[in-house]
């Protein structure tokens, strides 16, 4: 196409494709940004039968309604924000398509907006990102309060955050695009004992 | 530092996350335009400052995002309970002397 815009992702001053395989000691920690996936945010009532019939017809898989859990299909992974508010994270240029699915799908009072702009989503994981997570968050990342597939909306390093448990040493977190510098800045700093590798 | 209740997230969470909005059950009259200058700003800026039960309005601010209400003990700072919008306290400072 002409007229293309390149994307950008809000680390795109990291660089952080050029930094992929280097690691600072020990490498306790890995890094690595998802970028450009298609952020969705979705808002509906969770106790009307038709939006989540609606929902399931598009992406496969149930709406998880309950507090603090997550979905995952072959489209898109749903993460709870609220009760009636969801973020839909769908492949990389699929977003446009995905919201026509819901606008055909769902009728009544619900709202779909676009916001992948908006944030950003890194993956963080290695043998000591526990450490990390623990000295950034004041929430129990141990396995009992946080299992896997719960998603929790906390801060991480005072900044809100939402955190995704993908394995015991594995973790998604969803930032702003306004703090990811910080953030980036932030987790550097947190695995200067441990390490980080960026992957 | 706080341990507090989310009525939605339906967990204990850190002060942190949350953030205070002053007090609860504060209802917009209905006919504004009917009100004296008087009445309007007493809904306005007119606020209780018990010593003791207190019903609060505050916000999961890095969390769910969504309002809710709690009872503290404004002197002890214990909570007494959480409870979402649109409901009322179980724990009120009715029977005590005023
Ligand atoms: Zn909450």
């Amino acid at each position: 196409m002409s007229n293309s815009i390149n994307m950008e992702s809000p680390l795109h001053h990291a660089q952080l494709d050029s930094l992929v395989g280097q690691s600072s000691a020990g490498g306790g920690v890995l890094l690595h940004e998802s970028k450009y996936l298609g952020h969705l945010n979705l808002r509906g009532n969770a106790q009307d039968v038709d939006f989540l019939s609606g929902i399931k017809k598009v992406f496969g898989i149930d709406l998880p309604t309950a507090p603090c859990t997550s979905a995952t299909g072959e489209l898109a992974q749903i993460i709870w924000l609220a009760p009636d508010e969801w973020l839909v994270m769908v492949g990389s240029g699929s977003e446009y398509d995905v919201e026509l699915k819901l606008r055909a799908q769902l009728k009544g009072h619900f709202a779909v907006s676009d916001i992948s702009g908006a944030q950003t989503i890194l993956e963080l994981s290695g043998s000591h990102v526990i450490e990390l997570m623990k000295k950034s968050s004041g929430y129990d990342f141990h396995l009992e309060s946080f299992p896997i597939g719960k998603v929790v909306g906390t801060t991480f390093a005072k900044a809100g955050a939402h955190i995704l448990r993908l394995e015991e040493n594995k973790f998604q977190l969803v930032i702003r695009r306004s703090f990811s510098d910080y953030i980036w800045l932030w987790i550097q700093h947190g695995c200067k004992e441990c390490g980080l590798t960026i992957v | 530092m706080l341990l507090i209740k989310c009525p939605y997230c339906e967990e204990q969470r850190e002060e942190e996350e949350f953030s205070p909005a002053g007090q609860a059950h504060i209802v917009r009259p209905l006919n504004p335009e009917e009100l004296s200058d008087e009445q309007w700003a007493r809904y306005l800026f007119f606020r209780k400052n018990p010593r003791g039960l207190h019903h609060e309005l505050w916000l999961h601010a890095h969390g769910c995002r969504k309002y809710f209400n709690m009872t503290r003990n404004t002197v002890t700072y214990q909570i007494m309970e959480t409870y979402k919008m649109g409901q009322q306290p179980s724990v009120t400072a009715s029977q005590e002397v005023k």
